[in-house]
């Protein structure tokens, strides 16, 4: 028997008041009517009126969900593609260097990334904005996905795919229909991790952007270098609870479909046996 | 030829925007300033074909690699960005440890609840969470409000824009990289372990000194390494929580481009920044094989 002492007790207490407190902060300081962040000077939604009528901060967002949306789906296509390849192509010409580009830009500092890629776009004399920042967010996020679904690949039992294609199954039928959805969890989350590391960035979109293109981090970076804003605690207070609500419903959600698949698991044992 | 395509398509996508892209770089950390634009020469003449490529070839050298060595600034923002990389992981596994044992010992129905609090925020902007702390640390902040309150402190807070604050902001942003490999780590452990160190007359001290820390070190080692490799060319956390006297790498490549415009001394100080990453990337790789092999 495992003992939860005090000092456990205590540690876990303080780590998630730490992990939790600051953020608990800004959300009640987006609520301050007062415009200096050290006075409180009582309750007011008055800041997300003021973020809401906001044009730039529309503009910005818009142009984040896109970037997200169109590079996360990139990524997912293009990152699922290169885990097929790193965990079933077996041996081809160049593979040591593909698994390298695989798994450099997830070490590499972002300022480089961005620096290498902007140099790139100028090189080629492509135009800067939302384009280029899909380009940039597509090539590093595809690196994450093919991380996680190539994790999932690994585990799964190839002869299922084998016993598919001698079914008379093409192997893109075998993959479409016995391999996708073994590993539809893991390209779902790997979709989500692609989303939000765009919806994130800010170092390589400042790189490849141009004039034409700000997205919401570009903007809130810009606006609290000079200090603490009660509109960016405002607009911090809606990503926050966004994102909380989607990660706890997903993973209700996840929790839900384990919980029918083992009693799928378990029925058709019992069906065998 | 499906086989074909299903290669050829990522891989012509990552030579095309990620290796070319390096190329790039290193070539212009070869090539000179100059007022043109592109900002820097020589430039590659296509149209001349070989002898272009020979011309461009001949032009390149190492000056601004001599440069970044010769003045003071560069160096020291290495050794610096080294420094607080290796201070902030340091503080990184004192608090994460605490917190992973915690979680460790605390009953199994609880643990996915604790380790989905450990993830939350790190689906939560990192912006977000470092801004978080400007107002907190600020000189009449929350934090001084609340010192002052209890009557701890009596003049504003000196912590905003000092390397405290870039520290206080590192272990908070990369706390759950800390926690969660030492977590997996111990709650693998084998409690029975414990319990014969003391029945063979171990105080609980030393059966955690000599039996929990050296069962947790592959987690120990591995959050070390998912901790310092990233905060070395970190830009964000300084150059919102650090002052003007803050030397990181990432910031000083971020202002030679954006404000002295310097294109190849700033792909130099890249070059330089990746060559110093490959040692501990090297080193975080060997350990992951070794722990796999162990694992069988």
């Amino acid at each position: 028997m495992r003992r939860f002492s005090w000092f456990n007790a205590t540690s876990l207490t303080l780590g998630f008041a730490f992990l939790y407190l600051p953020m608990v902060i800004l959300v009640i300081y987006s609520f301050n009517a007062s415009k200096l962040v050290t006075v409180w000077a009582g309750f007011s939604t008055k800041w997300y009126g003021e973020l809401l009528q906001n044009e730039d901060f529309l503009d910005a967002a818009w142009v984040t969900i896109r970037v997200a949306f169109f590079s996360s789906v990139l990524a997912t296509v293009l990152g699922t593609m290169a885990a097929t390849v790193l965990v079933r192509a077996g041996r081809f010409m160049g593979r040591g260097l593909f698994s390298g580009m695989i798994y450099a830009p997830l070490v590499m500092p972002e300022v480089i990334t961005g620096l290498s890629l902007l140099l790139l776009f100028i090189g080629i004399g492509l135009d800067r904005g939302v384009f280029t920042i899909v380009l940039a967010h597509t090539t590093f996020a595809m690196c994450y996905v093919s991380v996680v679904v190539s994790s999932r690949l690994v585990s799964f039992d190839k002869s299922l795919e084998e016993a598919a294609l001698d079914l008379g199954c093409t192997p893109f039928q075998a993959f479409r229909l016995v391999t996708l959805p073994i590993i539809a969890p893991a390209v779902i989350s790997g979709w989500l991790l692609a989303f939000t590391l765009s919806l994130d960035d800010l170092v390589i979109a400042s790189f490849t952007t141009g004039p034409s293109a700000t997205t919401l981090p570009i903007k809130i970076f810009s606006a609290v270098r000079l200090g603490v804003s009660p509109e960016i605690n405002a607009l911090s207070t809606i990503m926050i609870s966004v994102v909380t609500v989607g990660v706890i419903t997903a993973s209700i959600l996840s929790k839900r479909s384990a919980v029918a698949q083992q009693r799928d698991e378990q029925a058709a044992a019992q069906a065998t046996g | 030829m499906r086989r074909f395509t299903l290669i050829a398509v990522p891989y012509l996508w990552l030579l095309a925007l990620f290796l070319v892209p390096f190329l790039i770089v290193l070539k212009i950390s070869l090539s000179d300033y100059a007022l043109s634009i592109p900002p820097y020469a020589p430039t590659l003449d296509f149209s001349a074909g070989w002898q272009g490529i020979k011309d461009l070839l001949s032009k390149l050298d190492f000056e601004n690699y001599v440069f970044l060595t010769e003045d003071a600034l560069y160096w020291k923002a290495y050794l610096s960005s080294l420094k607080i990389a290796l201070i902030s992981t340091v503080l990184t596994l004192l608090v994460g440890y605490p917190i992973a044992y915690g979680m460790a010992r605390a009953a199994p129905e609880w643990r996915p609840t604790l380790l989905m609090l450990v993830i939350l925020p790190f689906w939560t902007s990192f912006l977000i969470r470092v801004y978080a702390w400007m107002g907190i640390l600020a000189s009449e902040g929350v934090l001084y409000q609340f010192l002052s309150f209890l009557g701890i402190v009596d003049e504003p807070l000196k912590i905003l824009s000092t390397n405290t604050a870039v520290y206080i902001g590192i272990v908070y942003t990369y706390l759950p990289f800390m926690i969660l490999p030492i977590y997996a780590a111990l709650e693998k452990m084998d409690d029975s372990l414990i319990e014969a160190a003391e029945d063979l007359g171990c105080s609980r001290m030393s059966a955690f000194w000599l039996i929990t820390i050296p069962l947790s070190k592959s987690g120990i080692i591995a959050g070390c390494f998912l901790v310092f490799i990233p905060t070395i060319g970190e830009f964000v956390i300084p150059s919102l929580l650090g002052g003007s006297d803050t030397l990181m790498i990432g910031k000083v490549l971020w202002e030679e481009f954006f404000s002295n415009r310097d294109w190849p001394v700033a792909s130099a100080v890249a070059i330089i920044l990746l060559l110093i990453l490959v040692i501990p990337i090297v080193l975080f790789q060997r350990n992951q094989q070794l722990q796999r092999e162990a694992e069988g």
